[in-house]
């Protein structure tokens, strides 16, 4: 049996933003579950009273002195930015006009 | 005069502080053997003419002013293509940063340039270090020294092959699964992960936070360790940082130099030397642990049974990390941004941006995390995965109670046809059966040159406890004095 169908790559293409085409569904929908069958072998480990590691350095709550600092200008923070405008990242509408007017 | 782009590091800088060559002399020696070979390698994505010069001569001019030398200065470097630079462009190996010039240097970067190494240029790389080929990057592939026709493993590809193409003598990799010990096996170069932490990841391009690590690529084990002793050390920029000394890699490599191993105590992992293999890469490693042998190293077998286990949790904790950091790239603050037609909504340029500017071993990784992290296949996948993660670590934990380093082939297979594997995509991530466990564990591991199979390079992989990089040098050093270096056919 499969471990995804079409339909789930389809959503989870949609929750990752990324707009794929019908071709794409078809070659990724295979391709995520072979892999997707393979690394569910980590089911086959007993590990119900083990504890989960999420990273290798046992470090908690590293702070700084609160001093200041420099950093980037306005200038040099946008100098990469697709579109700018005061000072400030251009983006694309975020609400719908009829939300907005 | 002897050809500058074959002598080591250690030996260019041994050269310009002596005044015997200049900085300059030896960064247009470098250049121009990029501007000979690199249109059949492909090893860089970009190479900063200007800037190396630049910082060449301000080398010359500090030595004309008596002012003091640092151990690596007039030696050129190569920098993977994942860590920022100032001023200079940095892709990242993919469409969707194309054309970005960072506002600033990468710790690693900032440390190379006030130890007075000379910046060549940034390397190519499978895009955000996805791949064991190099042929992810969104810019062509790297082609093998050895032989053109083949990968020059991945993802620091691009690193490797300019070693061994004699167009740098000193590389910068990152190691997330195996990126900088795979290309070093493949490519006859070596290329060590350091301990978690034990480098800085500012201004290094996430791909999964918690195992990326960027280290050194060299010729030699010494010149690897000169390298690792420049970048390495405690960055309060980044959190992960290890707020201790770097061990003494440098006088740890001399000492293996040597070739005296009496009183160390190796442990070949069973699980890594069964089937899985190719029989020529076996045989390799097999020889080079009878050599191990004879240098004074007691040999034991290993079993760390958790291993078998290492592809696949790491194959869900990886990609998890990955969906999460490449949220970033969203056509709002730097990079591309397609379909702002001025009708289209945020989300919806997002998600052309996104689809434009990913590759397919990029998104596939991006649905897979994001697949491991839904509610519903938490549990089974990504949570399941660090409980794995954690049995993994007692095994190397385990393991160094008997020995000092655990020993392996590096990779299971020497470098494949170019094409080989990319229609699949799961036969491609076996290149790092090998690598992955270090990375879960946070230790460091290094590549070292062992052998040939039918005339390609194979590595031997030394794996030692978390902060005692130290010992994985000595050992790698020691099988160095006893094989030699391997150099590949003229190019």
């Amino acid at each position: 049996m499969a471990a995804i169908s079409r339909e789930e790559v389809a959503h989870l293409a949609r929750l990752s933003r990324l707009a794929v085409t019908e071709e794409e569904l078809d070659t990724f929908a295979g391709q995520l579950d072979v892999i997707l069958q393979s690394v569910a072998q980590v089911g086959e480990v007993a590990a119900a009273d083990i504890p989960p590691t999420s990273h290798s350095v046992p470090l908690t709550n590293v702070l700084r002195e609160d001093v200041v600092v420099p950093g980037l200008t306005p200038q040099e923070a946008l100098s990469g930015a697709p579109d700018a405008e005061e000072q400030r990242f251009r983006v694309p509408r975020i609400l719908d006009e009829d939300v907005a007017s | 005069m002897t050809d500058l782009t074959r002598m080591t590091a250690s030996e260019l800088a041994g050269l310009v502080a002596a005044g015997d060559a200049s900085a300059v002399e030896v960064t247009q020696a470098h250049l121009d053997r990029i501007a000979a070979v690199d249109g059949r390698i492909n090893a860089f994505l970009h190479v900063d003419t200007d800037g190396a010069l630049a910082a060449a001569r301000a080398v010359d001019e500090r030595r004309a002013a008596g002012d003091g030398l640092g151990p690596l200065a007039g030696v050129p470097v190569a920098v993977k293509d994942v860590l920022t630079t100032r001023g200079v462009p940095t892709t990242v190996g993919s469409r969707i940063l194309e054309g970005w010039r960072p506002p600033y240097d990468a710790t690693i970067v900032e440390r190379l340039r006030a130890a007075g190494t000379v910046m060549l240029g940034k390397t190519n790389m499978d895009e955000f270090a996805m791949g064991s080929s190099t042929e992810y990057s969104a810019y062509g592939p790297t082609r093998n020294p050895w032989d053109t026709d083949r990968i020059p493993g991945g993802s620091g590809g691009g690193s490797a092959a300019a070693l061994a193409a004699y167009e740098a003598p000193l590389s910068i990799g990152s190691d997330t699964g195996g990126s900088i010990r795979q290309p070093g096996a493949v490519t006859g170069t070596v290329g060590a992960k350091p301990t978690y932490g034990g480098t800085s990841r500012y201004g290094l391009v996430a791909f999964s936070s918690s195992l990326d690590t960027p280290g050194p690529c060299a010729r030699t084990v010494l010149d690897a360790a000169l390298l690792h002793q420049v970048i390495g050390g405690h960055d309060p920029r980044d959190s992960t940082s290890i707020p201790a000394p770097v061990p003494d890699v440098v006088a740890a490599a001399r000492l293996g130099a040597s070739g005296d191993l009496t009183g160390v105590k190796l442990g070949v992992v069973k699980e890594f030397t069964g089937e899985g293999a190719e029989p020529g890469v076996t045989a390799a490693f097999r020889e080079a642990v009878d050599t191990l042998t004879k240098l004074g190293a007691e040999i034991v077998e290993v079993s760390c049974p958790h291993f078998r286990y290492a592809l696949p949790a790491y194959y869900l904790i990886a990609p998890s990390e990955c969906s999460s950091n490449l949220a970033r790239f969203d056509g709002v603050r730097f990079g591309l941004r397609v379909g702002d037609d001025g009708n289209r909504s945020l989300e919806e340029v997002m998600s052309l941006t996104r689809e434009a500017g990913f590759g397919p071993e990029v998104k596939r990784r991006i649905m897979i995390g994001t697949y491991a992290l839904s509610s519903g296949y938490y549990d089974a996948y990504y949570g399941q995965a660090q409980k794995v993660r954690t049995l993994i670590t007692r095994d190397f934990t385990a393991a160094f109670t008997q020995v000092d380093a655990l020993i392996s082939p590096t990779t299971p297979f020497v470098a494949f046809p170019l094409g080989a594997r990319t229609s699949d995509p799961y036969q491609m991530y076996l290149a790092d059966l090998y690598t992955i466990p270090t990375n879960l564990y946070g230790g460091p591991g290094i590549s070292v040159p062992c052998g040939l199979s039918e005339g390609l390079p194979v590595g031997l992989q030394v794996m030692a406890p978390t902060m005692a990089d130290d010992r994985m040098y000595r050992v790698a050093a020691a099988l160095e004095s006893a094989v030699g270096t391997f150099t590949p056919p003229a190019l």
